[in-house]
Parts: C-alpha cells; structure tokens; sequence
C-alpha cells in the first residue's frame, strides 16, 4: 500500500485524530494566553516579579516534554489531563515574555497622558497598554501554537488525543506494512495544522491590530 | 461654539497654589519648595526656569500627575488636594511635548476620549469632535479618521490640544506642548493658541524653558530658579523692563528692546488700507481703481479673499488684457495675531517693504508697511518708558511714605 492509498483508506481515522489534535491545542492556547496574559499584567510593572514570571516559565520549557508527561501521569492520571497541563505550561512561556515585554515597552509619555486626561488605572490597561502591546502578544501566541504543535504529538505517550497516536503506532511497529506512513501522516497532519493556525493567526492579527500601529 | 451654549459658560477657573511642596525619598532637599501662587480666571500663566528646576512638577502638581507631599491647591476655591485625582483631571486639560496621542487610536477617537469617560452621549461627542477639530484648524473630513503616526508634528500637536480641551475643561495645563516641533511650526502653533485663547478664555498655565515663546505667550510669566522657588511673577512687559535681579535679567537675555516687539500684536496698531480687486474684476475696472486711489499698486484677491499678487501700474500696462502672468505672487503674509517682530521681519524681507494681513481664513484685511511700523514701535517704547517711571515713582513715594510710617511708629512707641 503506498502513502496515497494509505491516506484513503484510513482518512477518517486521521482527520478524527488531526481534530483532536487541533482541538487539543486550541483549547491549551486559550488557556495559556489567558493565564499568560494575566501573569503579564500582573508582573510587568515590578522588575523582580516580572523576572520570576520570566524565569520560572522559561525553567518549564527546558524540561523535556516526554519527561514532562511522565512525570505528570503518576499526578493527574493518563489520557487528557496530562496532556492539557503539559502543552498550557509549555504554551505560557513566550506569551508571559512577549505580555511583559510588550506592556513595559509602552511609551512612558503615553501612559502619563492616559493618566493626565483622567484615565482610571482599569482604563489604561485595557484601551491603552494591552491594545498596544497586543502585536508583540499575537506573536507570543504564534509561536506557542507552533511550539505546542509538536509537543502535543508527544501527549500520545499518555494516551493523550491527536496526531501523536498514529505517529506512536507507526514507530511501534517498524518494519511492518503501514508503519512509514503512520509516521509520514502523522507528521505531515501536524505540519499542514501547524501552517493553517498561522494562516489563522495572520488574519486575526488583521483584525486586532489598529491600523495605527500595524507595521 | 453656540451649540454647547448652555453647558460652558466656564471661562476658566481660578488657580491657588499654597505652599506647595514636593519631596521625594532619599533626597534631602525638596524638588519643588513651598510655592505659593495665585493664577486668575481665564489668564495664562507660563512658568519658565532652566531645566531640572522643578517647572514641570510643580505643574504635574495641579493634577497631581504628581502628588505634593505638602500644601493645598485649589481651584476656583475648592480645595482638590484630597479628592479622586481621577476626577480632577477630567476637569482639567493636560496637553504634553509631542502631543501623546495614542496610536492605535484614529484623531476622532483620541479627541472622544474624556468625553465619552464622562458619559456624554454619542450625537454629542461627534458633534464636538467636528466642532473641535475646526476649531485647532484641521479640516475635519478630511482629519478625524486619520491614524496620528499619518499626521505631521504640528497636526498631532494641534490634536493634542483639541483632547484636552475635549468636555470643555476650565483649566489647561500644558508641559512644553511645542517642545518637539520645528521652529516654524512652532510659530504657527503658538499663534493658534493665542487665537484660540481669545475665543475660550481658559486658564491656561504653561511650562515652557523658553523665553520667548513665555513672553509670547503669557499674559504673566513665573520666572522660575531651582526647586521651584519664585525669581520674579509678573507681566511680559515688567520682566522685561524692570527684571527682578540678575538671575532673572540672565533668563531674559539679551536684545530685551527686540524681544518688547514680541509682545505686541499686529491687530493692536494700524493697518492701512490698501486698494484691491479680485481676479475676477475686469481689466478697466481695476485700472480705476488704481488710479482713483493714487497709489502706485493694487492689491489682488483670489475667489475667496485671499491676498494673490501686488499689481503695479507697469505691470497692468504690459498685461494686454489677461492678468495671469502679470505682477509678484504674494509669498508672505501675517494674521491679526501675529506679532510685531514677525511683522517687521516680513515687511524687511519683502522688497517693496510691505505686507499684507489677513484673518482667520486668510482673508485680506489690510496692509502693514515700514513707516506704520516705526511709529507703532515708537509710540510703543514711549509708551514704556513713561510707565517704568511712573512705577519709579509710585516706589519712591511708597518708600519715603513707609520712612515716614516707621520713625512716627518708633517715636509713638517711645512715647508710650
């Protein structure tokens, strides 16, 4: 059976898991940017917090994401838990940066006029220093979607959703008939949803972005 | 301006700053040193002083941007010291160096701003945006949907201006507002503010470390020396004559004689009339008018009023029937509120020692040449020199009245 001949036998097991896998991340990104977004605000404005929320998310990410997992299920168990906990603490680490970055890079001048025409600390942040950090954010979020992309093929390791089954099989069974391309369309199937989330995020970020500050 | 007649009608407040004082932690001297001051309704007030000598705090004070570690303000007699600052500063304009204009925000939103904090309805809100922008002098249709990073310097800085005066706040202030711009722009930039002072009345206090645009602008100056302490408060015209000591009389530099021209504007002296005829007046016709005025040259308005070309005699002659390629293009003209030095400067570098004056619009409303000129400046100085003496005087007088006071005082007490 070669690749295409595989693909059209077995394509509704591949889009059920490529899905998974989608659904997977989105719903991790949600998560992540929320948090990293709100660890960011509440950071950014003191020098050795906002350090800490640097250091301690970056010290997540140098954990190897197999060993992560593992050292996760004897905690919350197999399947779906671990898997969104390990991609939401991978996801926060370059929105955490990018929020702090972006909300301390706000010109000071404009946060003095935001306070100078009566703008209440509530107002600043959400119609002044989000709105213009929100570029370097989007890209925080970017690059979190593609990074979890490839660790959530791992998550199949826990008996997790996603592509990451089919990829898993394929190296299990090496040698056999069909194990090359399980592997070859699971990678694939990650790569295609790895392109069209920038695809989506190129357009969201048309959308969000003032044309006053697009570049 | 009429449709918001019945809301203003508050023609600026009064300001009282009381022994104000600013200490920061880990500095044994204060930044701003007890300053007391009393700034009248709808007066402009500019502070000046070297750089670091605490003029921009003391303003940031009035808001309190910065909060005093001690002393009362008030305004128009209420004491906001310990009200919501946030509420405060929506009754009070705050325009910054290089205007602060948000980007993400288009003109129309920037403007809307205080007003829509303050809960005015959307009618409302647009049709002051509209009237506001043509009031700073940008054509709204064309402005309020731009992005500020589209505007040039001097357009973000007249933005600036319109959103703090946005919900018609009373008091202005203003932290080196044409700090950043060119020095053209600055000009044209300080001259709106002047006409548009004329139309509000507000109380503006502006901090500026130059002295001319101070003397330009003010209607009295706080000439002030490190931590805010008070050189001297007085009048353009007094500083300049009468200079407090030598710290102040170093601020004001010298040339004080040139810098007096400054201080008069084009509308307080006499402006000829001149004869004139529009583009669209027939040959003959204007050739009467010529003649019928004596003078050498007419004066040629475009459609909508506005000066064109200086037509000479000799000009009409070699024109043959069309006027399109005849006489010198008008390249520079002054408003009403320009000042005499810019007046002078234009009449010398015309060629024929004149200029014309327009308003508003741009419309003709007259002509300046070198004589009216000399003999204003004349009148001017005159006018100077007999008010010095007379303070001289009045000095004296209070002086030897006081002698007087103080040894009848001495001879009572030893009597008693």
């Amino acid at each position: 059976m070669n690749f295409w001949e595989y693909l059209g036998n077995r394509h509704q097991q591949l889009l059920a898991d490529a899905y998974q896998h989608a659904s997977a991340v989105f719903q991790c990104m949600v998560v992540a940017t929320l948090l990293g977004v709100l660890l960011g605000v509440a950071t950014y404005r003191s020098e050795w917090a906002g350090n800490l929320a640097t250091t301690a998310t970056s010290t997540v990410l140098t954990v190897p994401a197999l060993a992560m997992i593992g050292l996760l299920v004897p905690v919350v168990g197999l399947g779906v838990a671990p898997t969104v906990v390990a991609l939401t603490l991978y996801g926060l680490l370059p929105i955490v940066r990018n929020a702090i970055v972006g909300l301390r890079g706000v010109d000071p001048s404009l946060v003095d006029a935001a306070r100078g025409i009566g703008m209440s600390r509530l107002a600043r942040l959400l119609k002044v220093e989000l709105p213009l950090a929100w570029p370097p954010i989007l890209t925080g979020i970017r690059v979190s979607t593609q990074m979890l992309m490839g660790i959530a093929a791992i998550a199949a390791y826990a008996s997790g959703p996603g592509l990451g089954n089919v990829i898993f099989r394929g190296l299990a069974s090496l040698g056999s008939a069909n194990a090359l391309n399980q592997v070859l369309a699971g990678t694939l199937g990650i790569i295609v949803l790895a392109l069209l989330f920038d695809a989506a995020y190129v357009l969201i970020g048309r959308l969000t972005i003032p044309r006053g500050i697009r570049v | 301006m009429s449709e918001n007649g019945s809301h203003r009608g508050d023609h600026g407040a009064s300001i009282e700053l009381e022994n104000l004082t600013k200490r920061y932690s880990g500095n044994p001297q204060p930044a701003v040193d007890n300053v007391s001051m009393e700034i009248k309704a709808g007066e402009v007030v500019i502070f000046v002083g070297p750089s670091g000598c605490g003029k921009s705090t003391t303003l940031k004070m009035i808001n309190r941007l910065i909060e005093p570690s001690g002393g009362r303000i008030r305004i128009n007699g209420e004491d906001v010291t310990d009200i919501d600052p946030v509420k405060l500063r929506r009754k009070v304009g705050y325009a910054i160096q290089s205007a602060g204009l948000f980007p993400h925000m288009t003109v129309a939103q920037n403007i809307a701003l205080v007003p829509k904090m303050i809960g005015w309805p959307k009618a409302r809100i647009s049709a002051r945006t509209e009237e506001l922008l043509d009031l700073v002098g940008l054509d709204p249709g064309e402005f309020h949907g731009r992005y500020p990073r589209q505007l040039s310097g001097g357009q973000q800085q007249r933005v600036g201006v319109a959103r703090a005066l946005a919900a018609d706040p009373p008091v202005l202030l203003m932290d080196e507002p044409f700090g950043a711009v060119d020095p053209i722009t600055r000009d044209h930039l300080q001259d709106e503010l002047i006409r548009l002072q004329h139309e509000l009345h507000k109380t503006i206090v502006f901090v500026t470390h130059d002295f001319d645009e101070a003397i330009k602008l003010g209607d009295r100056i706080a000439v002030l020396r490190e931590r805010s302490h008070i050189a001297q408060f007085d009048t353009p015209e007094a500083i300049l004559t009468n200079p407090a000591d030598d710290f102040v009389s170093g601020f004001v530099g010298a040339g004080a004689a040139l810098k007096r021209l400054n201080l008069t504007r084009v509308r307080d002296v006499e402006i000829t009339d001149y004869p004139t005829a529009t583009v669209d007046d027939p040959l003959q016709e204007i050739f009467n008018r010529l003649r019928a005025s004596g003078t050498n040259e007419v004066l040629l308005l475009d459609k909508r009023g506005r000066p064109y070309k200086w037509l000479r005699r000799g000009d009409m002659m070699r024109a043959k029937g069309s006027l399109a390629r005849a006489g010198t293009l008008v390249h520079d003209t002054v408003t009403r509120d320009a000042t005499l030095r810019d007046a002078l400067e234009a009449v010398l570098t015309d060629n024929a020692g004149r200029v014309a004056v327009t308003g508003r619009r741009g419309e003709y409303t007259g002509v300046v040449d070198m004589e009216t000129l000399m003999n204003s400046v004349h009148e001017l100085l005159e006018a100077d020199r007999l008010e010095a003496l007379e303070a001289q005087h009045e000095l004296e007088v209070a002086r030897t009245g006081r002698t007087h006071a103080e040894q009848e005082g001495e001879g009572g007490g030893r009597k008693a």
